[in-house]
């Protein structure tokens, strides 16, 4: 458990990957490829598929059409790849706990855990609240130690789910500056938000979805200044896409 | 025992029968208990993680077996362990191991389901983080009943309490033999009928108080565990 495959699980590649639960399609004949690089981030209004998208990023939703391979891969297991799913549950330990827990499911040699725990908790600055029982944890604190437990798999792939929704704008800042510095490690975070100001900061590619499909994704400059879908314009000039 | 002299009256005085039958009657409520925690909890937790055909019928029977009627378990277990049953050979019939089985097949049901449901409900919580992090199906099971220790000595409780206070099943498979197999609950019921109520109404009172230690004891050490890990 403790060797890291050599392989990658980069790109990850939608080939028109349908998700249905069942009469009612989520996914809609995605095609798409997440590459290594700056964020990717999704975006669209509640209900457009971001999450799904996620989840079966991870491996986690079955498509019912069409194929997601991992670095060529169609069988790879979740072992590079960590989610932090919007309302992150907390196991009944503590905040070090929680880390813990991680790390040794990923096979971390207990002489090593302690350490790990420090550098992780330090880097979402819970390391003051170590020995809190972790559900007693704010929202934002809740966030952060879930983004900390996923760091603790040595993801390659960070996939976040509105990491930000209903946190304060301290709060927010404090998930944002741990994401960028995530991103500068090498680390390819995939995240999900509908707050346009986050995909402006945090963004390098931008995906659009619209009733499960993907409207239209590329680069998040050209995404901002020269939308080519009307949807994009629509979302991009602040209406309601419905 | 003189039947002028109160229960209470001998436990203070440190009276070696009583204290043989008060000590009896743990000794066989918590070997029960604990032998039904080994079967009942990891039983509970793989019912609850295991999608199999039939298994919601199996979890209606097991709810239903929550209340198995004692004297019906006693009168099972005295046939299976007789000279010409089937653990005939085993030569257990009027012992104390003979009670511990009876209610071992008493409690381990209501441990059982008791976890199923509370192992179930915390898995619903937890599927998708311990999906996420690719934990096998032994770490899900151990992490499942640890998360879920403190719910879980409910279980051990509604367990010892239906074992502390059961008579039916032991007195037919003890047969509340003086010295040897009389419990507290067989005692109360055989002084009963001998119109020794005062001995009865002691014994009835002590049963009581070990009752509600066992569970200040359990709710003490859960409420300063909980405090601590949570």
């Amino acid at each position: 458990m403790t060797m890291r495959a050599p392989i990658t699980d980069l790109p990850i590649r939608f080939e028109n990957v349908t998700v249905a639960a069942g009469a009612v399609t989520i996914l809609d004949r995605i095609v798409l490829t997440l590459n290594p690089g700056p964020p990717t981030v999704l975006v669209g209004p509640n209900g457009s598929g971001k999450s799904t998208l996620l989840r079966a990023a991870m491996g986690l939703a079955t498509p019912s059409q069409g194929h997601i391979s991992w670095g060529g891969r169609e069988d790879a297991h979740p072992t590079r790849r960590a989610i932090v799913f919007q309302r992150p549950v907390m196991f009944r330990r503590s905040v070090g706990g929680n880390v813990r827990y991680a790390l040794r499911a990923s096979g971390v040699a207990r002489a090593e855990q302690n350490r790990r725990i420090d550098d992780l908790l330090a880097l979402v600055g819970l390391e003051q609240l170590a020995d809190r029982p972790a559900r007693r944890l704010s929202g934002g604190e809740q966030q952060r130690l879930a983004l900390a437990r996923a760091l603790a798999r040595e993801p390659e792939i960070l996939l976040l789910d509105e990491p930000t929704a209903s946190l304060d704008p301290a709060a927010t800042k404090a998930i944002e500056d741990i994401i960028r510095a995530v991103s500068q490690r090498g680390i390819k975070v995939v995240m999900a938000t509908h707050d346009l100001g986050e995909a402006r900061r945090l963004g390098g590619e931008i995906v659009l979805l619209h009733r499960g499909r993907a409207i239209e994704s590329g680069p998040a400059s050209s995404f901002f200044n020269t939308p080519r879908s009307g949807e994009a314009r629509t979302f991009l000039a602040g209406e309601l896409l419905v | 025992m003189p039947d002028d002299v109160s229960a209470v009256h001998l436990l203070l005085t440190g009276d070696p029968a009583l204290l043989a039958i008060v000590r009896l009657s743990l000794m066989v409520t918590f070997s029960a208990v604990l032998l039904a925690a080994l079967i009942g909890v990891p039983f509970g937790a793989l019912m609850a993680l295991i999608r199999f055909p039939c298994r919601e019928g199996i979890i209606v029977v097991l709810n239903a077996l929550m209340g198995l009627p004692p004297v019906v378990v006693g009168l099972v277990v005295f046939l299976a362990l007789s000279r010409s049953g089937p653990l005939g050979s085993w030569g257990l019939l009027f012992t104390p191991k003979a009670m511990v089985i009876a209610q071992t097949v008493l409690v381990t049901p209501i441990i059982a389901a008791l976890t199923r449901q509370t192992i179930e409900d915390l898995w619903i919580e937890y599927r998708d983080e311990m999906s996420a992090m690719n934990i096998g199906p032994a770490g899900r099971v151990m992490t499942l009943i640890w998360d879920a220790r403190f719910s879980l000595v409910t279980a051990l409780l509604a367990g010892f309490g239906r074992a502390a206070a059961e008579v039916g099943a032991i007195i037919i498979v003890g047969g509340n033999i003086e010295g040897f197999t009389r419990t507290m609950t067989t005692a109360i019921a055989l002084e009963t009928s001998k119109g020794d109520v005062p001995l009865a109404v002691g014994l009835g009172m002590v049963l009581i108080a070990i009752v509600v230690a066992v569970n200040a004891l359990a709710w003490t050490a859960r409420r300063a565990a909980e405090r601590m890990a949570a």
